[in-house]
């Protein structure tokens, strides 16, 4: 039999120096990240064409006025945005798209649960700012002119712009994850024996839950 | 030590508790669907097996065909193999599961319930994000996605970090032509899309426990629209009752066992919340949603809010924004919106009593628009054509349709036209949902079919001879 392949193929994630753009506004949900329609494709076409599709493209497919299609050439790996964003659908998509189109964090202040624990499975990290500095970030991103860096630590745990920063915390857990550029399942598969022991002991406890067989 | 009903249940399910960060958490059971594909994949990449078939459940839904019960019925190719592919999932991973020509067959949250696999005090997942719903039953049911899904195949549990608890209580009486879906619009309108954003809601008070199963159902379903990954409510007489006769639940002996534990699953009354809502039900009016966000809602008796009475100036933004994509002007008259098409149906509103809701303001009137009704399963469109509901949605001049997600997920090819604007009794009026361009408004199914029969956002208390 073959070993059970537990390392995901994202690439590890501590410290990310890159171009940002910022999709203002909250509530910014999983329908507008990726329509419905392409659900249904193979995650091998790659899911970066339908980033933020129909507020990106018209019918034609000609862009339309977009904070990704101002960037020009100058692809951004981390994205600014508002509170709440990601709510909404639970369709993992959404991440596969922001992690095709190459976006490695997103930093802003509450995120849809669902799709805040999808990002980390995707090896896109989610940062979670407090609002005064999120919103002094924010500024300075309005401000610019012209394609500008900021920089993701996760290992000091910061985000760092101009002559700026600020702090932010990550469940050591998931952070350790981003790290190695690992997903959680193998420390899962580590613990098979105490699922083994919990589930039989659960089973005698809670017998109307045992299934019945196929 | 005094706990709440989501701690009783949280509890015993960590197989390893972590003081911080995430606990490994057993998961009784997982519901999958078509749109469940991606999890499928990982498996077979990743060498993996699942470690408890039994313990999944599978029913097509998303992409299935209201006008066939075929594969081949589907709008498109595309969208066919979805189902086919689903079945070869099945068969793959050996998954009990009721097939697209089965009668049983419906949406997840529907079915799910119905055949009584959701049972008080269990946790239970499913790559949607609706699984709240199952909470009705007093159980810990959450939406995850494709990887989480995955892991549960392969290990039958989750690491999940343990949200905070805040209750909302609704006291009261609900007046006439108001409904559960009413509730938790104005829940959501008085908390926002963000309100519960990291925690499990319960929902508790007179006006939920006085609630029937369809009811419960629907305002547990939407609670994701408040942020919140879970919502749930005590189990008690009226879920017992709904129980007893479904076919997966307990029967005899086991059912007694499972009943003594079930009525220890009760908040205690000095447990602690980290936050409390509270409304009072007479306060409650029939709602409507104006924007593009589920918490963008009001009494079907206001007006359209103007973005410029709002301080902030990115909320400004955001609400005209909404107000653009939605044709409308601030100080219209809800009662004043031409509609286009009604759409009846849903894992939020596509139950028994939610078709006979919608029946009663029908019964003997014509719609001015065109629309649809979809049952939320086979079993529930029989019932429902026995009881002859399905000849008053005909004879209105709406399609009777088969259970499906329908025009709620518009996944399956039923969409609405750019610019179409549509009631629904659907859960999500974000921006190209039903249809790239289509604007939706949210509402129940009383609401709607009063929408339907003027042809305009209608007072449904109006067509049930109650003038507010």
């Amino acid at each position: 039999m073959t070993k059970p392949q537990t390392a995901t193929t994202f690439e590890p994630l501590t410290t990310l120096t890159a171009t940002v753009a910022a999709i203002p506004g909250p509530n910014v949900d999983t329908d507008q990240i990726i329509p419905a329609r392409f659900l249904k494709k193979d995650r091998s076409l790659g899911y970066g064409q339908f980033l933020f599709h129909d507020t990106r493209f018209d019918d034609a497919g000609n862009q339309k006025p977009h904070p990704l299609n101002t960037a020009k050439d100058q692809t951004p790996k981390v994205l600014m945005v508002d509170e709440n964003f990601g709510c909404g659908s639970s369709r993992e998509g959404a991440v596969y798209a922001l992690a095709d189109y190459g976006i490695r964090a997103l930093v802003g202040t509450t995120f849809g649960d669902i799709f805040h624990n999808n990002c980390f499975k995707n090896g896109v990290l989610p940062v979670r700012l407090e609002a005064t500095d999120h919103a002094r970030l924010m500024q300075w991103v309005a401000t610019l002119t012209s394609p500008a860096d900021i920089t993701v630590d996760l290992v000091q745990c910061e985000v760092r712009w101009d002559k700026d920063c600020a702090k932010f915390t990550v469940d050591d857990f998931w952070r350790e994850c981003l790290i190695k550029g690992l997903d959680e399942l193998s420390l899962t598969l580590s613990h098979t024996q105490d699922i083994d022991t919990f589930e039989s002991q659960y089973q005698s406890r809670f017998p109307w839950l045992v299934a019945n067989k196929a | 030590m005094t706990h709440s009903l989501f701690h009783k249940i949280w509890t015993p399910h960590a197989v390893i508790a972590r003081q911080h960060g995430p606990s490994l958490l057993y998961i009784d059971r997982h519901i999958v669907h078509e749109g469940s594909f991606h999890a499928f994949n990982q498996l077979r990449t990743r060498n993996l097996s699942l470690r408890q078939p039994a313990q999944v459940f599978g029913v097509p839904d998303h992409y299935v065909p209201t006008t066939g019960r075929r594969a081949k019925d589907a709008a498109t190719a595309e969208i066919g193999k979805m189902i086919t592919q689903f079945d070869h999932n099945m068969i793959w991973g050996g998954i009990p599961h009721f097939p697209l020509s089965d009668q049983r067959q419906g949406i997840v949250h529907v079915v799910g319930p119905e055949q009584g696999i959701t049972l008080p005090g269990m946790t239970l997942v499913c790559s949607d994000s609706h699984t709240s719903t199952h909470g009705a039953l007093g159980a810990i049911a959450f939406g995850i996605g494709q990887s989480e899904s995955m892991h549960v195949m392969a290990t039958q549990t989750l690491w999940q970090i343990k949200p905070r608890v805040m209750r909302i209580r609704v006291d009261g009486t609900l007046g006439l032509g108001v409904s559960a879906k009413d509730i938790i619009l104005a829940i959501i309108a008085k908390i926002g899309a963000a309100g519960a954003v990291g925690y499990a809601i319960e929902y508790a008070g007179s006006a939920i426990m006085a609630l029937d199963m369809d009811g419960r159902l629907t305002v547990c379903n939407m609670s994701i629209e408040a942020g919140a990954r879970l919502g749930m409510i005590a189990p008690d007489d009226t879920v017992y009752a709904y129980l007893h006769d479904k076919p997966q639940a307990p029967k005899g002996p086991l059912w007694d066992k499972a009943l003594a534990h079930w009525k220890t699953l009760r908040t205690d009354d000095e447990a602690h919340f980290d936050r409390e809502v509270t409304l009072d039900a007479r306060d409650v009016k029939p709602m409507v949603t104006w924007g593009t966000s589920p918490d963008a809602g009001c009494g079907i008796d206001e007006v359209v809010p103007d973005p410029a009475d709002l301080k902030d100036a990115q909320a400004r933004a955001s609400a005209q924004q909404a107000l653009d994509y939605m044709g409308l002007l601030p100080g219209t008259r809800l009662t004043d919106i031409a509609i286009d098409h009604v759409f009846i149906g849903s894992c939020t509103n596509s139950r028994l009593g939610d078709l006979r809701d919608a029946a009663r303001v029908l019964k003997g009137r014509q719609a001015k628009v065109p629309g649809i009704v979809v049952p939320g399963s086979g079993l529930i469109k029989a019932q429902a054509e026995a009881e002859g509901l399905d000849k008053i949605f005909t004879e209105a001049g709406l399609q009777w349709r088969s259970a499906g997600c329908s025009m709620c997920a518009a996944m399956n090819g039923d969409i609405g036209k750019p610019g179409e604007r549509i009631a629904s009794t659907s859960n999500r009026n974000f921006m190209g949902r039903q249809g790239p361009g289509t604007r939706t408004h949210l509402m129940s199914p009383a609401m709607a079919a009063a929408a339907a029969v003027n042809g305009k956002l209608t007072d449904v208390r109006t067509l049930l001879g109650a003038h507010a």
